[in-house]
């Protein structure tokens, strides 16, 4: 893949990029109070006094928040900082009740690490992370329900977030979108964020830059709180362009804080002149360091699932998976532990080694499951046709009881009802017919009734063998064995 | 009939036990007493319906065979302290009309015991002051007056209202802070015991935070004996505050043994200022010679980071407290200032100024300075570091001595206004104080004498962390062979 | 080493959001300057490879479990607010 580059009128420009991702923790309570953390509930309706601030309020720090960013980092292969401190971020806003962020500045929970992405051609790139800390989320302002005043809601405040932040390493829209995507895939899969950037539980702060080749980075602006995949590539799109315009009208790039607004496809600066932010940090004194010993490390460690690169290789490699089904299946990890169960029961069934039906199994959930679930707006953790449900239907075909054919039908009405694939079969009679002594009768009826057909086949149109086996299928309602048919019709026809 | 507002603390005990008086009679004796008492304005809240019904209920715990040592005693609340249903404002402006959904700790420890709420107390604007002069409900007076004269005095800061209320006999003991002698030096202003325990040992939960490395309750009493028996009542391990420490409270009147034999105390040289007044000299000596009389060894010890104790502190305590007091800006509670036309910042702007006063907003300013970027290090780090030297200058004396005996204040209480043109004059008060707070250690004053003018003056005791045993019973020898029995004319009644 | 001057003093009051008058301005530079300058004694101590003292308390934080044992309390919350409504905080908007 040629390298990504910006035109300008003078020249190339190369655009250098760092994400921040605030990534909200999978926890039941939030990060320094006994609240709850649920999505959707009523204003003010999960706050602790703590939360809202009240004067002589204290924070104390949630066990399950320190553990999951410690898996976390695991997995991004990051260095786990044992001794840790929290910092006060001070700056004034109406949803940041205490006037101070809770953060870690100096010394962050956990340090390097590094993301695999995976690009578009097949190819792979490291994207290095500079550290994760962990941090409160501020609550909600609305500023459109009443024409003098805002509206504020500190249900998420005090919510513990990870703020994950790379190094400036991504040189193109696709590398950052490939970064979220395995970043938002890594997170889903152990079970320390939900990734639902709609929801707003996964954002991310851009960090763009230009610089013609071989020059050093030039001044970056901060786009905050992109709330999809797409908007970051359209937002750095946008902004790496009007970074370049301004370089080649001979201006400079002010460094400066912007939103990106979805609407207009454009970025904007968030202050007119606004000073630069001098959040003061220092110590939290109300608290004491993290702290914690390996033995806790290695616990966290044993509870991380097989991670989405590991489990594709392995699925390519010791299941012999095409590339693409791999990678498909990887993307979520319900996708394959749906999978992982199908081949096992299917296996069992068919009394096969699971390298044996990978393969084909993979085709059929990437193809047909996913298509009929996409259609139907599911996700496979919805999917009406449950992995041992599948992995009937599939042995079905394995032992030749149904063909190809007639599964796709049998699947259809399995996405249904639910009814199991053998039910079904038996409901509608569709087994297939592999009698032999039956096929053949079939076929010398076809060929009786069809002696035209039969000359010109025999006058060397070979093609309408097709013909025949259409009319065989037609007459055994479909249910003919495709593969015996074609077997004992060619020696008749030909007579 | 005894006047009942001149009990101790144990002797109430006794005679409640005894069943001689009761819970009820000893909470109207002192109500009346604080109704009487409105020229010193200690009180800044009054909560007489509330009292009597906890003093019924104390009456019932009596009965009940559940009797502690705070069981029925009438006491004052600092106003800094949150107290549920019941003003709570640290005696500012910008806290207006605040009534809390929650009571703190320190005084929920107190009504568990049975103890009985006769109203808040006056105190400097959030704890930043020496002299009680910058409360938003005015100044408190002290209830000793110079021989001959009229003229009103300070009772000390910033626990003024708690220092005066039991001075003044309007209340039997009083909850107060200690953030750099807040406890200390207006108990050596009224003649009253003070003591501020190791850093961890009382709950900040429900405090108003001032500096929250720095904040201590603690409690004023007439005596030792009442100082330990409140203490034991409001400390203990909190899990809502995590500086709050996981260690068992002795029990603090047992220490009380009167003998200190073989005990080392240490005199630090640092201490002796140039310039100091005296006859604070002269007490101090008089100290060390009731220490030897009782069979203590005294040694000379130095504290070599002793003058660099009250910077640190100006650097630290407004830093932390710069950030502690962002919450108050008119969003969730107390005051808000609207400006015509204007928004969300010039709301903040417009209540801050009107709703803090000049000293802590001079404290906010300096705080907000010495965090910002480009002196952080010059500034709070270094002051975070010789902090570290300070606390380290004790842990080495104290592996020579197990307590240190040091005035409590450079003078005596003085006139209203007399210092507070100059802060930095202001700031001098707390200059014994202020060493023991930087490394949260245990200290208190006891009475020890009075000056040329008949105003008393205190000795301080220092001990090691999470030993106020000995700083108890050190007190109690200074007590005893001090024989302090002067008490103020009851001027204010 | 300091020396606040007006313009200082009125960046220190942005910050901090209290609104100082202007005709004050100049005599809150004063005490300010006043006061660095006697905390800028610490400058005579060495404190070469001391460690900043954060926090007196000799313990480790204490950790508490993932559990919801707050919060559902919005009367409480919005009691003492200036100004609430349907549930929430009601504030000026920002100006831009």
């Amino acid at each position: 893949m040629g390298k990504y580059i910006v035109q300008g009128a003078t020249g190339d420009f190369e655009i250098v990029l760092g994400l921040e991702v605030h990534a909200q923790v999978i926890s039941n309570a939030k990060l320094f109070s006994g609240a709850a953390t649920e999505f959707g509930a009523e204003p003010n309706a999960q706050v602790s006094l703590v939360d809202a601030a009240m004067p002589g309020m204290l924070p104390t720090i949630n066990a399950e928040c320190i553990r999951q960013a410690v898996r976390t980092g695991l997995a991004l292969g990051a260095q786990i900082n044992k001794f840790s401190v929290f910092d006060r971020k001070n700056y004034f806003y109406a949803d940041l009740p205490q006037g101070y962020q809770i953060s870690q500045f100096k010394h962050p929970i956990v340090g390097e690490g590094t993301v695999t992405l995976d690009l578009a051609d097949g190819s792979t790139k490291e994207v290095g992370i500079e550290r994760i800390h962990l941090e409160q989320d501020a609550g909600k302002s609305m500023h459109d329900q009443h024409p003098q005043y805002t509206y504020v809601d500190l249900n998420r405040s005090g919510v513990a977030l990870m703020e994950i932040v790379s190094k400036p390493d991504m040189r193109s829209p696709e590398e950052a979108g490939a970064y979220l995507t395995k970043l938002r895939t890594i997170l889903r899969y152990i079970g320390s964020c939900d990734g639902n950037m709609e929801q707003g539980s996964m954002r991310a702060d851009v960090n763009v830059s230009v610089r013609r080749p071989g020059e050093p980075f030039g001044t970056r602006c901060e786009i905050k709180n992109v709330n999809s995949i797409r908007f970051v590539r359209q937002a750095i799109e946008y902004e790496a362009q009007r970074q370049v315009d301004i370089i080649e009208a001979g201006g400079k790039v002010d460094q400066e804080t912007r939103l990106f607004d979805p609407n207009k496809g454009e970025t904007r600066s968030m202050r007119s002149k606004e000073e630069a932010h001098d959040y003061r940090y220092f110590p939290d004194p109300d608290l004491l360091p993290v702290e914690f010993d390996d033995a806790f490390i290695e616990a966290a460690r044993a509870s991380l699932p097989e991670l989405p690169d590991h489990k594709k290789a392995r699925f390519v490699e010791e299941l012999g998976l095409p590339d693409y089904n791999a990678s498909v299946l990887v993307a979520e990890k319900e996708s394959c532990d749906y999978f992982e169960d199908l081949i096992a029961a299917l296996a069992k069934k068919v009394g096969k080694d699971v390298k044996d039906v990978a393969a084909k199994a993979s085709n059929w959930v990437t193809g047909d499951l996913f298509g009929a679930l996409n259609k139907a707006g599911k996700s496979v953790t919805e999917s009406p046709v449950s992995a041992s449900q599948g992995a009937d239907l599939l042995a079905l075909i394995e032992d030749g009881t149904i063909s190809g054919r007639i599964a796709k039908d049998v699947f259809e009405i399995m996405f249904e009802t639910g009814k199991d694939a053998d039910v079904i079969v038996e409901e509608k009679g569709l087994k297939q017919v592999s009698d032999t002594g039956e096929i053949e009768k079939i076929i010398d009826a076809v060929i009786a009734a069809n002696p035209g057909q039969l000359e010109q086949y025999r006058a060397g149109k070979d093609k309408l063998i097709g013909f025949f086996v259409g009319q065989v299928m037609k007459e055994t309602g479909g249910k003919a064995n495709p593969g015996l048919v074609n077997q004992l019709l060619k020696p008749k026809l030909d007579g | 009939m005894t006047d009942l507002t001149k009990l101790k603390i144990a002797e109430a005990r006794d005679l409640l036990k005894k069943g001689d008086i009761s819970a009820r009679e000893l909470t109207e004796a002192h109500i009346s007493a604080v109704e009487a008492a409105d020229a010193l304005n200690a009180y800044v809240a009054k909560t007489p319906e509330m009292a009597l019904e906890m003093a019924d209920k104390a009456d019932a715990m009596i009965k009940a065979g559940g009797q502690k040592g705070m069981t029925g005693i009438p006491v004052g609340i600092k106003d800094l302290f949150a107290t549920k249903g019941v003003h709570t404002q640290a005696c500012s402006h910008i806290l207006d009309g605040f009534k809390p959904e929650y009571e703190s700790t320190v005084s929920q420890k107190l009504w568990d015991d049975g103890a009985v709420m006769l109203g808040k107390l006056n105190m400097d604007e959030f704890a930043m002051g020496s002299s009680n002069e910058t409360s938003y409900y005015g100044p408190v007076k002290n209830p000793w007056r110079a021989k001959g004269s009229n003229n009103d005095f300070v009772p000390g800061g910033s626990s003024g209202g708690s220092v005066a209320s039991v001075a003044g006999y309007c209340a039997m003991g009083a909850t107060a802070s200690d953030t750099g002698g807040s406890i200390r030096q207006p108990a050596a202003f009224t003649g009253t015991f003070g003591i501020k325990p190791t850093y961890g040992r009382c709950s900040r939960y429900g405090m108003v935070a001032f500096a929250s490395s720095l904040d201590q309750a603690g409690t004023i009493t007439r005596d030792v004996r009442d100082g330990a028996i409140m203490l034991e009542s409001i400390s203990g391990f909190d899990a809502k505050d995590s500086t709050s420490v996981d260690i068992p409270v002795p029990n603090f009147e047992a220490a009380l043994t009167g003998d200190i034999r073989g005990m080392k105390i240490g005199i630090p040289q640092e201490y002796h200022l140039a310039g100091m007044p005296a006859e604070i000299e002269a007490l101090w000596h008089q100290g060390i010679e009731w220490m030897k009389a009782a069979g203590a060894e005294v040694v000379d010890i130095n504290l070599p980071h002793t003058k660099y104790a009250l910077p640190t502190y100006y650097i630290v305590a407004p830093a932390e407290a710069s950030s502690n007091l962002a919450r108050y800006d008119g969003v969730r509670y107390g005051l808000r200032e609207m400006v015509e036309g204007g928004g969300l910042v010039d709301m903040y702007e417009a209540t801050r100024a009107a709703g803090f006063g000049d000293e802590v907003k001079r404290r906010i300013m300096i705080g907000t300075y010495v965090l910002s970027a480009g002196y952080y290090d010059a500034y709070y780090l270094k002051a975070q570091k010789v902090r570290k030297l300070i606390s380290d200058d004790f842990k080495r004396a104290f592996e020579k001595v197990d307590a240190i005996l040091t005035p409590t204040a450079p003078s005596a209480a003085f006139a209203f206004g007399e210092k507070s043109d100059d802060p930095i004059a202001m700031y001098l008060n707390d200059v014994f104080t202020v060493p023991a707070s930087l490394a949260g250690i245990p200290g208190s004053s006891v009475p020890a004498g009075l000056d040329a003018n008949g105003l008393p003056l205190g000795l301080q005791i220092l001990g090691k962390a999470w030993d106020e045993e000995t700083v108890l019973k050190v007190s109690g020898v200074i007590e005893e062979a001090a024989g302090f029995t002067a008490k103020p004319e009851e001027w204010w009644r | 080493m300091s020396n606040i001057d007006k313009a200082t003093v009125a960046k220190i009051a942005r910050l901090a959001r209290i609104k100082i008058e202007d005709e004050k301005l100049e005599s809150l530079a004063g005490e300010l300057n006043n006061i660095l300058g006697w905390v800028e004694q610490l400058d005579e101590v060495n404190t070469d490879n001391i460690e900043p003292m954060s926090s007196v308390v000799d313990a480790k934080l204490r950790w508490r479990a993932d559990e919801v044992t707050d919060g559902d309390k919005q009367q409480s919350v919005l009691k003492n607010a200036p100004r609430g409504e349907y549930g929430f905080f009601a504030v000026p908007k920002v100006i831009e």
